[in-house]
């Protein structure tokens, strides 16, 4: 047995002249968990395709360097390959399949099964599903990475913390697995569901199996990590044990530069503004994201956060009055209430939303960016359109003036304005989200999760465009969010949602400790708190 | 509450059922218009039952593995007619006839069936249209070999009885009186009174069984109430003195109509097989790829392997199913035994209320029930309407697709329905699937 379970030497890639990955080296030992840092793009996902043997790496020219893994050359040529030598992967996009049950899911491909009278003719693979025993796997494998889920329960009905983890106990499940690759875990998790994730990758680790952890949230990698590997622009940029690490210094060795989180200013009090936006006793029946009647007003001008962790419902609310779930209630803009479960009304008044779910709601995946930034617009507002008599067309040259300034704008890296949205990196689909949300030129925008699963710098840029919008257009702008310290960055208020309810509206400049027990459903005595009520 | 709950369930019921309840109206209404016998109706019934049911079973599993309606069943058919033209070359005949016929088919469909889903794994998204066109295809290589080649110095055979005059090329109509006709329908035979009787009598100790463990786990029992009165009116139906006399007189030479005991029980060995099929191992792979390529890939399934298991599967049952077909019709027209084959076995469970992405059983069982119910009446319903034969069989056409094209609609219509909360996957595959369907109701 070798020291490392796996050892990537001097690994080189490139796609048709473009030099992706140079001379990278990583050494990972049984039971130690390495951390894989790098923003979209700086190869970290080439880097595992190269590890997972996959076809897109053979078909482009193979790679330049060793891949060793418990002393041996690989020979990993398919992900099947790869699962046999024991090296698992958990994926950023779930690999999980919504008609099955959780078990089903869990023991994909690997089902435990009794023979029967037709797998004693036709062999192993008629062999009879042993429901039971699969069962009784799948909820001890559950158990380990401390998750307490319905083995029985189909996964489409989930909410997508619990999906994170039921790839996880897929992975845990295997026998014989040596290396785990996580791919971004967090990224969809609440905080605490992220906690609860990092004490079970540790567990897994003082088992001895080697973890490589690919994320964009530093703190957890000083927090779970042994040792910490950076990828910039396909170069190595550093090679460091944890107790070396701050987050400042990864942050800046990551990107290059220093997070500034002061540019966004002090937050305002905007209560003298005139009331903007005023829910009153909203239901939303959005499955996993219940909203049970909340009532709160928004000012003219603010940026308006609404925290909380996932499946208390705060995602919902924007869902809600954008006629995306059913809603109930009233909600009124500017004086006149809204027509509830009507998108296009909604629209037509000046709201508009950036969705979270940015593959599925928001983008058209196998469109062109311009079509995506335009589309909206052209339904709901008749714009970008040519009207001959009864005839009505794209106005093709005015979209791609519109889409070209929007790529500058937002600093959209993509080959061109007729590049397909779904062969975009996350943090450019979400800029492509934006785009056409702010083409509508809303009055008010709804922002859902702005910064899921993408990296630093499109983060920033996000945060950034969101604000300049907000402070220089006199856009409203309300955000939803799981990510604590983005609201408190960027918000003036934020509304705290528990168990579909308001549970306290807050100034971003209150200690988290206050933060923490509202979101964990803890009542502020505050006399007047405005709409905190239950 | 429990009321409500009877009701929404009964709704639910018949709204996923509204194709075969539009159907059957149709069928009810064309019946009574044309005054055909319902003894008479059952009698052509239960043939094309016997017939018919193997065929459209053997389009589910292709369905489970997200391929949609497997048009290349009409290569099975070839393989099987294939199979059959040997059988009758070597003279064979009764019963050995019969078990060589299925033998010989099993490599050939196994073959064609594996080069079918090769190609199919090369059209990803566009199963349907291209299996359609694969089976054209097949029809021309088909042609060749028994027109040109056979009896060639190619295949340098000599039969008089089998080739056409010239001595190049198969007749075009090969009778099998001597070698397999009804060699399977005649191993057990029972009086269809008797056939039908049992099987309402097993439908209602079924359903009765199932609305009293509803009862118990407090689900709603109106479903299971009604399928048990339908089978009671079966039963019923059957023993009409009109019907009953019908049935015990419309047999070869005044005697009780005769029921294929043993072809029925092949159907429902098939039956059971689907069902068993998908609790394997092998079945539950075949759903993973159905469900998602991608993530089955990433499980370590091999997808395209898979998709040719499902195919050929399917290749093969149809290869079988055309044999049951042809040794009860008799004769076999050489060159069109096979032509609609797929046609009309997807026009039946489309029928029976399956869509391209979910098939079962029951949906095929119903679909041909259905579906020939109303290819029996409705020409002579039109004859009666319009005083004309030609325009009876035009008046069949018309309404049998007619209403198929409906019921595709109304697939759709539900699809956009239930999309509304779900988004995504189902708006996400390629509608690709329902062009071959559509296909299928305009021709």
């Amino acid at each position: 047995m070798s020291e490392y379970v796996l050892e990537m030497l001097n690994i080189s890639k490139e796609y048709s002249g473009n030099q992706v990955l140079k001379d990278v080296t990583i050494k990972v030992k049984p039971g130690e968990i390495h951390a894989l840092l790098g923003e979209n793009g700086a190869g970290k996902s080439t880097l595992m395709n190269i590890l997972f043997g996959m076809p897109v790496i053979s078909s482009t020219g193979g790679f330049g360097g060793r891949v060793i893994i418990d002393g041996e050359e690989s020979k990993i040529k398919s992900p099947n390959d790869a699962i046999h030598a024991g090296i698992g992967m958990v994926h950023q996009e779930f690999m999980l399949i919504p008609g099955f049950t959780v078990t089903e899911n869990i023991k994909l491909n690997r089902e435990i099964t009794r023979p029967n009278m037709a797998s004693r003719i036709f062999g192993k693979s008629m062999e009879t599903l042993d429901v039971d025993a699969m069962t009784k796997d799948a909820e001890a494998a559950l158990k380990k990475v401390g998750m307490d889920i319905d083995a029985y329960a189909e996964v489409a009905g989930l909410p997508v913390g619990h999906m994170q983890f039921i790839e996880i106990a897929r992975e845990v499940d295997k026998r014989g697995i040596k290396l785990l690759v996580f791919d971004e875990p967090t990224a969809v998790l609440t905080e605490q569901e992220a906690a609860t994730l990092i004490k079970a990758m540790k567990e897994l680790a003082s088992e001895g199996i080697a973890i490589l952890f690919i994320t964009h949230r530093l703190d957890e990698v000083i927090e779970a990590a042994d040792n910490i590997t950076i990828l910039r622009d396909g170069v190595q940029v550093a090679n460091l044990p944890v107790a070396e690490a701050t987050v400042a210094k990864l942050a800046e060795l990551m990107i290059g530069r220093e997070v500034d989180r002061s540019a966004m200013g002090e937050p305002r009090d905007l209560s003298n503004e005139e009331v903007v936006l005023s829910l009153k006793n909203l239901t939303v029946d959005m499955p996993g994201e219940e909203v049970k009647g909340v009532s709160f007003d928004v000012y003219k001008g603010e940026i308006f956060g609404i925290g909380g962790l996932a499946g208390q419902g705060k995602l919902g609310i924007p869902n809600g009055i954008m006629g995306m779930y059913h809603a109930d209630g009233e909600v009124v803009f500017e004086g006149e209430p809204i027509e509830l479960n009507n998108t296009k009304k909604a629209l037509s008044r000046g709201l508009a939303f950036v969705s979270e779910d940015r593959r599925g709601v928001g983008l058209l995946l196998e469109e062109s960016i311009e079509d995506n930034i335009v589309f909206t617009a052209m339904q709901a507002k008749n714009e970008f359109l040519l009207k001959f008599g009864p005839i009505t067309l794209k106005d093709s040259g005015k979209i791609r003036r519109h889409a070209n300034d929007m790529i500058n704008l937002l600093d959209i890296r993509c080959t061109g304005a007729t590049q397909y949205a779904g062969r975009l990196s996350g943090g450019n689909q979400q800029k492509v989200c934006v785009a056409k949300a702010i083409t509508l030129g809303p009055k008010l925008l709804f922002v859902s999760e702005p910064t899921r699963g993408i990296d630093i710098g499109a983060k920033k840029l996000v945060l950034d465009f969101l604000t300049k919008l907000n402070r220089e257009e006199g856009v409203t702008v309300v955000m939803v969010s799981s990510e604590l310290v983005e609201l408190k960055t960027v918000c003036d208020r934020i509304a705290i949602v528990s168990e579909g309810k308001v549970n306290a509206i807050m100034k971003p400049t209150d200690s988290d400790v206050d933060f923490g027990l509202a979101m964990s459903g803890y009542k502020k005595n505050k006399g007047g708190a405005e709409d905190g009520k239950a | 509450m429990q009321k409500g709950k009877e009701r929404a369930a009964f709704m639910d019921f018949i709204f996923r059922n509204k194709v075969a309840i539009l159907f059957s109206i149709v069928s009810l209404l064309c019946l009574y218009v044309s005054g055909i016998q319902v003894s008479f109706l059952i009698k052509e019934l239960l043939t094309r039952l016997a017939r018919n049911s193997f065929l459209v079973l053997a389009l589910i599993i292709p369905v489970i593995a997200g391929m949609g309606m497997n048009f290349s069943i009409v290569i099975g058919a070839m393989s099987a007619q294939a199979a059959i033209i040997m059988v009758t070359y070597f003279k064979l005949s009764g019963i050995v006839a019969l078990i060589a016929t299925f033998v010989l088919a099993l490599p050939l469909s196994v073959f064609f069936g594996w080069l079918t889903g090769k190609v199919l794994n090369r059209a990803v998204g566009q199963e349907m249209i291209t299996g359609m066109m694969l089976g054209y295809f097949a029809n021309g290589i088909y042609q060749m070999i028994f027109l040109v080649l056979v009896g060639s110095a190619i295949i340098p055979i000599v039969d008089p009885d089998l080739l056409l005059s010239t001595g190049v090329g198969v007749r075009n109509s090969i009778d099998l009186t001597n070698t397999i006709k009804y060699t399977m329908d005649n191993i057990i035979q029972v009086p269809a009174v008797w056939f039908l009787v049992a099987l309402g009598a097993f439908g209602i100790f079924w359903f009765v069984r199932k609305a009293l463990m509803a009862k118990k786990k407090g689900e709603a029992m109106s479903v299971h109430i009604f399928m048990a009165a339908m089978s009671a009116a079966l039963v019923a139906v059957v023993l009409m003195p009109g019907v009953y006399y019908g049935l015990m007189t419309s047999g070869a030479g005044k005697t009780p109509l005769q029921v294929p005991l043993f072809t029925f029980f092949m159907i429902f060995l098939l039956f059971l097989f689907n069902g068993f099929f998908l609790k394997t191992r092998l079945g539950q792979n075949l759903r993973t790829v159905g469900n998602s390529r991608q993530v089955a890939n990433s499980a370590g399934i091999n997808v395209d392997k898979m998709r040719i298991t499902a195919i050929v599967i399917s290749t093969v049952l149809a290869a079988w199913g055309q044999i049951i077909y042809l040794q009860n019709v008799g004769t076999l027209q050489t060159m069109t035994s096979h032509e609609s084959v797929g046609l009309y076995a997807v026009a039946a469970i489309v029928v029976g209320g399956a869509s391209v992405k979910k098939a079962t059983n029951a949906q095929a069982i119903i679909g041909v029930v259905l579906f020939h119910t109303l290819f029996i009446v409705s020409p002579q319903a039109g004859q009666a309407l319009f005083n004309n034969a030609q325009l009876g069989e035009f008046f069949r056409v018309f309404l049998s697709y007619g209403v198929i094209a409906l019921a595709l609609a109304l697939h759709a219509w539900e699809r956009i329905k239930k999309g509304k909360g779900e988004e995504g996957a189902e708006a996400q595959l390629p509608p690709a699937g329902e062009d071959g369907a559509k296909a299928a109701s305009e021709s």
